[in-house]
């Protein structure tokens, strides 16, 4: 085993440890700090296979983190207001599983990331980076424009959403459902980088043109890239509107796509557990130093600068003695 | 029967004609060598074959099909295999990796390649970037094989090696011709080398075809005039 397989394997069992630690010394809140952190590198992981592994340094991912929040929002608005979604051509109602929530997330999140991704990859660098940027903001204007659900004000959700078979009220249980999820992800993450698609995008982002010599349309491959990050990023949303029961425009700002970014810089940019360290160091930030000044973030800014400056493989790449990753 | 042909080809960079009326045939099985002193076109020739680089006139045709539409790795995909002048394989994957990335179905595999390239087998794991330069012209070489061509283009694939490793290589390509199937259009300015291998020669002078004929035909007062030699 490689040291870094040792840190990453001490991450898994470190964000395990610490909300059962908190559920037998009774502190529901450092729990739901947990969740927030799983579901926050969920999002990294998401964002992770666009940017680490493709290159895609997209500044929109927020629109589908925001538009996983917001199909959990709408369908269980609709369930507990017991009006449905549509009724013509056909009776669509609203629900409160969380199984047919995540699907619904996901598959708009792909959706969207595939119209987005079919226009902003015809175009690369900064051309790349303002057009992502460009929908998400639309999207954001969009949501606070939507007074059906919300506007500006966003969208409160009385109960949590269910879960077969748990109580998802129960901290604890939630954390358990997001952490899986995480799991999950990762180890999709892990493969699809192993895989010769993993392989060919890797390849792709050294050298388009050596990739089209071998039969390869970079294009095609960052497309499907950029669908799946959306949609993990798209599934991270969801939960995050399940976690704090409300959905708002803000979601959807260039802020949460600039800091899903953050922090797998923060994590190490292509590390596959980059996105969890990135994920736990921010949220320990923003709590230990949120308390002290709102102003925080220039701590962080700090800490990014010397991350970018001094260590380039962020927090994973500098423990496990190594330089940058697919810089 | 004839696998590549090009008739009276002319590209551009730019405003600026890089070929003229560039002709060659390459048939089924068959290897044939591209010749001529830098710059007259060779690579060029190369790109256009890759659709690297759009042709204006004339006419790009592989298996019967018009090349002029087909992207580059469509053209790869129809069995256009290259290993490019240089080198230029993934530095930041492993031998094993850069090879898997490319790989198409076919009678082309990791092991069939690895048999070719025993050094490759040797270095399986090793990054890319640390391989010697003959080295990486194996893996070059052993990655274009893996897309299971049924052209193989090889752009000055032995410059600047050693000796030894030089030798190595043509003791490859010498076997690729010998298992037979697959054509070669090779890059190289090797004579001695290339009469070994190639049936057929072609001769480019600035951006032009000025010869072509059975390499045994290939006379002094040629490789005099247009190869410097």
């Amino acid at each position: 085993m490689t040291r870094e397989t040792w840190i990453n394997a001490a991450l898994a069992l470190g964000l395990l440890a610490v909300p059962l630690w908190a559920w037998v010394a009774d502190e529901p809140f450092t729990i739901t700090l947990a969740t927030k952190v799983a579901i926050l590198a969920l999002a990294g992981v998401g964002l992770n296979i666009a940017l680490g592994l493709g290159g895609l340094v997209s500044l929109g991912h927020a629109a589908f983190f925001g538009l996983g929040g917001y199909a959990m929002g709408i369908l269980a608005a609709h369930a507990q207001n017991y009006t449905p979604l549509m009724e013509w051509p056909l009776v669509v109602e609203g629900t409160k599983s969380m199984p047919v929530i995540w699907l619904v997330a996901v598959i708009v999140s792909a959706l969207t990331a595939l119209l987005i991704g079919a226009l902003s990859l015809r175009t690369s660098g900064v051309y790349f980076i303002m057009i992502t940027l460009a929908f998400g903001q639309m999207l954001y204007y969009f949501a606070i424009s939507w007074p059906a659900y919300g506007g500006e004000d966003g969208l409160s959700i009385y109960v949590r959403n269910g879960f077969p078979g748990l109580n998802t009220l129960d901290p604890i249980q939630f954390f358990a459902i997001c952490y899986v999820l995480l799991i999950l992800a990762l180890a999709f993450s892990a493969r699809l980088a192993r895989s010769p698609f993993g392989l060919a995008l890797n390849a792709a982002r050294q050298s388009p043109q050596r990739v089209e010599t071998v039969g390869i349309s970079p294009y095609r491959l960052r497309l499907l890239a950029f669908v799946i990050s959306g949609a993990i990023t798209g599934l991270a949303g969801a939960l995050f509107a399940d976690l704090n029961r409300f959905v708002s425009p803000s979601m959807f700002s260039w802020q949460t796509s600039g800091e899903i970014m953050v922090f797998i810089i923060l994590g190490g940019t292509a590390r596959l557990f980059g996105p969890v360290a990135g994920a736990a160091l921010f949220i320990f930030l923003e709590q230990a130093l949120g308390g002290l000044s709102e102003y925080w973030h220039v701590h962080l800014g700090l800490l990014l600068l010397a991350v970018v400056l001094f260590a380039r493989g962020g927090i994973i790449g500098t423990l496990a003695g190594q330089g940058a990753r697919n810089d | 029967m004839t696998l590549l042909s090009l008739t009276d080809v002319s590209a551009f960079y730019g405003a600026s004609q890089a070929l003229f009326k560039v002709s060659l045939e390459v048939d089924h099985g068959q290897a044939v060598a591209l010749l001529g002193r830098n710059g007259m076109g060779k690579s060029t020739t190369i790109k256009t074959i890759c659709r690297m680089l759009p042709h204006k006139g004339g006419e790009v045709r592989f298996d019967g099909h018009d090349l002029r539409r087909i992207p580059s790795h469509r053209a790869a995909r129809m069995g256009i295999g290259l290993v490019p002048e240089g080198r230029r394989i993934f530095p930041k994957l492993s031998v094993e990796e850069n090879l898997i990335a490319a790989a198409r179905s076919g009678a082309w595999g990791m092991a069939r390649v690895t048999t070719l390239f025993p050094r490759l087998a040797e270095r399986r794991g090793q990054s890319a970037a640390s391989l010697s330069g003959g080295e990486q012209q194996m893996l070059a070489i052993g990655r274009a094989l893996m897309t299971n061509p049924r052209l193989l283009i090889l752009d000055e694939a032995t410059e600047g090696l050693a000796p030894i490793i030089r030798q190595e290589i043509w003791q490859a390509i010498g076997a690729l011709k010998a298992e037979g199937g697959l054509s070669l259009l090779i890059v190289d300015k090797s004579l001695k080398e290339l009469e070994q291998v190639a049936d057929r020669a072609v001769v480019l002078q600035r951006g032009e075809t000025v010869w072509q004929g059975a390499m045994r035909d290939l006379g002094a007062d040629i490789t005099d005039r247009y190869l410097g030699v």
